[in-house]
């Protein structure tokens, strides 16, 4: 009997894993054809799409592409305009978004609901239907900032910051992680004489990790992947990002090889966060015992 | 000094009247109890008094202020919670001592205080766990330290031992007895179970559909109960009540009899008997004892089920209009079922409600 389920269960446990292989496999192999493809010329390249040598480093493999795409773009620096637009409204957006979400779920106050709704709607509305009038509104705002006050936000890295601090998504999955925390714990910490901002500090955001993690990851990948809207404000190369970027490499005839060494270099910081969101997201379970 | 005075107080969801208009006493010190069934308001009250819950009608002073609008972290009241609500990201100690950080005391002074109420609830060991790491009764012991630590005037109890298993219920119990006596401050204690009102009690306060149905000490309350719920709610098992019909009345004294009973002179204490009317008569179990045949004023039935526990023994007789009658025996007292038995009462210690 016992032998039985112990083959059960390390029947049901192949299976499993055999399964989750398969789903690496899906996920990884692109990259790997990506990674692969960036090491050869655009000649082999080509030929070696039509067999399993896409994946393989076979024949003449080198960095040329890597440098040849250097001299084509200022890659370092898209890259750099990249991290730092993404990394500046991730930040703000988990801040501010949680504030709002905090303010919504814990805080009595008139009109809440309704408003609450109204952001909600906001979700089913596609950013292209918004981007124009957003536009007009950036084009005309007054910045106070290093070279004192000037009109207009195009061509900066606030312009591609500012509108996408505050997003619905964000709010919506800080208010349905807030709801389901024990509300006594918050009951409990304002009979203690807590203030709304020590409770925000002290009680919400340390039992937060999971949500601030999952919320990280899609603003990240949303900010990182933005094209349209950089393409209407930033005609400046001093400020664009890594997907604007990608024109650089598509002018006449494209250069495949030089194509796969730039998307192999700009995949760098989003595989890097992943791995680090990763492992604060685990370590926030198991520190917190709140599961998400 | 921290009296707590109720007056008029009312609760409405919208169009739920969950708060009736409730006037309650509390005095300075008192151990006050708040009973009544599931969802009669009691949780509700006692979150108005603590300020988690707006006050829709009527003025909440305590220790001499008017607290209505006041947040909760001004009224000087420390609140256990029937979940704990011990914060899961902090140790013990860091729960223990969250009043005193949020109130900016230095180390040294947290450090003194949390290890004063670690040695009242003798829970020195376990200051340095996390909250996953303890039992039931341990995370209990954590909430009520984080309540005294700040040394309130003002403790309030929302069924805080609920959670724990009957012998632990029982150990908190006594142990929160000793803590009042020993912190001398005003506590106010939620249940729906009776025996935690009327051992803990100085005062009880009855509730029922958000209305007051009476306020005195438990002995009051048992002896004395101001109409049948409250008969009914205090003392286990619960009071009999058995339909009789008035033969006739006399002032403060009434005969009345039924198929059962034989007539029998009673003290009237709700209401006024007039002959030919009908009344409900109030036995506890613990009063009826059998009799011989002879004697007057006797219940008659036949034995259905007896239940020893020890220290008495639990007899349900079926009476012989086919109403059902519990009886709380001595406990050798030994029946078979089916027998026909006898139960005479002491007339003086029934309670006749003829409302
Ligand atoms: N937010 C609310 N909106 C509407 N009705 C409510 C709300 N909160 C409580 N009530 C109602 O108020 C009544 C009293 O609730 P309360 O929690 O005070 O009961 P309770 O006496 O503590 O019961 P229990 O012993 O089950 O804890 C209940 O009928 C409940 O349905
Ligand atoms: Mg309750």
């Amino acid at each position: 009997m016992a032998t039985i389920s112990a083959d059960n269960h390390g029947l049901r446990l192949a299976t499993r894993y055999a399964v989750l292989v398969l789903i690496a496999i899906v996920f990884i192999f692109p990259l790997v054809f990506m990674l692969m493809s960036s090491l050869k010329p655009d000649q082999q390249l080509l030929q070696d799409t039509a067999s399993l040598r896409a994946f393989l480093p076979v024949g003449d493999v080198s960095l040329r592409n890597y440098t040849a795409a250097f001299d084509r773009a200022p890659v370092a620096l898209f890259i750099f305009n990249s991290v730092l637009v993404t990394g500046v409204t991730v930040v703000l957006s988990l801040l501010v978004c949680s504030m709002a979400a905090f303010a919504f779920v814990f805080i009595g106050w008139k009109g809440r609901d309704f408003l609450l709704t109204v952001i909600l709607a906001t979700l089913i509305v596609p950013f292209e239907t918004i981007a124009i009038p957003l536009l007009l509104i950036a084009s005309k705002l007054p910045w106070i900032g290093m070279d004192g006050l000037t009109w207009g936000w195009l061509n900066s890295y606030h312009v591609q910051i500012v509108p996408f601090i505050a997003d619905g998504l964000t709010i919506f999955l800080f208010v349905q992680y807030f709801k389901d925390l024990p509300g006594e714990l918050i009951e409990a910490a304002r009979v203690e004489g807590a203030t709304w901002p020590q409770i925000y500090r002290r009680i919400v955001m340390p039992l937060a990790g999971p949500v601030l993690a999952t919320a990280a990851i899609l603003k990240f990948l949303a900010m990182y992947n933005q094209y349209l809207w950089p393409l209407m404000v930033v005609q400046q190369e001093g400020y664009r990002p890594v997907m604007v970027g990608l024109q650089y490499f598509f002018q006449q005839n494209v250069a495949w090889g030089e194509v796969m060494a730039y998307l192999s270099m700009i995949t760098v910081p989003v595989l890097a966060f992943y791995l680090y969101l990763q492992r604060a997201f685990i370590a926030s379970i198991a520190s917190t015992g709140v599961k998400g | 000094m921290a009296a707590i005075t109720l007056t008029g107080l009312k609760k409405s969801y919208g169009n739920a009247h969950v708060i009736k208009g409730v006037d309650i006493a509390i005095e300075d010190g008192e151990f006050c109890v708040f009973v009544g069934p599931s969802g009669c308001g009691k949780s509700t009250l006692l979150r108005m008094i603590a300020g988690l819950e707006d006050i829709t009608d009527g003025t909440l002073d305590i220790g001499g202020r008017v607290v209505n609008d006041l947040p909760p972290k001004d009224r000087g009241v420390a609140m256990v919670f029937q979940s704990y609500a011990i914060f899961p990201h902090m140790t013990v100690r860091e729960n223990v001592a969250f009043g005193l950080t949020i109130a900016g005391d230095d180390k040294a002074t947290k450090d003194a205080k949390v290890a004063e109420a670690a040695r009242i609830l003798q829970m020195e060991h376990l200051l340095d766990r996390r909250p996953s790491q303890l039992s039931g009764g341990q995370r209990q012991r954590v909430a009520i330290g984080r309540a005294i630590v700040r040394k309130p005037q003002v403790f309030l109890f929302d069924e805080p031992l609920s959670n724990l298993d009957a012998a632990l219920r029982m150990d908190m119990r006594m142990e929160i007895g000793k803590l009042h006596k020993a912190l001398g401050a005003t506590m106010v204690y939620v249940t729906h179970d009776q025996v935690e009102a009327m051992t803990l009690a100085d005062k009880i306060v009855v509730l029922k559909d958000g209305l007051v149905q009476q306020i005195g000490s438990p002995m009051d309350l048992y002896h004395n109960p101001a109409n049948e719920f409250v008969a009914g709610f205090l003392g286990a098992p619960s009071m009999n009540f058995l339909e009789v019909e008035v033969v006739s009345a006399n002032g403060d004294k009434a005969v009345v009899r039924n198929a059962a009973l034989d007539p029998v002179e009673v003290p009237v204490r709700v209401g006024s008997a007039q002959p030919g009317q009908r009344a409900r008569l109030g036995i506890r179990p613990q009063y009826l004892a059998p009799t011989p045949d002879t004697e007057p004023g006797q219940l008659h039935g036949t034995v259905m089920l007896t239940e020893r526990l020890g220290s008495e023994t639990v007899v349900e007789v079926q009476l012989r209009d086919k109403t059902p009658l519990i009886a709380a025996l001595t406990r050798d007292a030994v029946f078979a079922l089916g027998t026909p038995v006898n139960l005479g009462f002491d007339p003086a210690m029934t309670h006749l409600f003829a409302d």
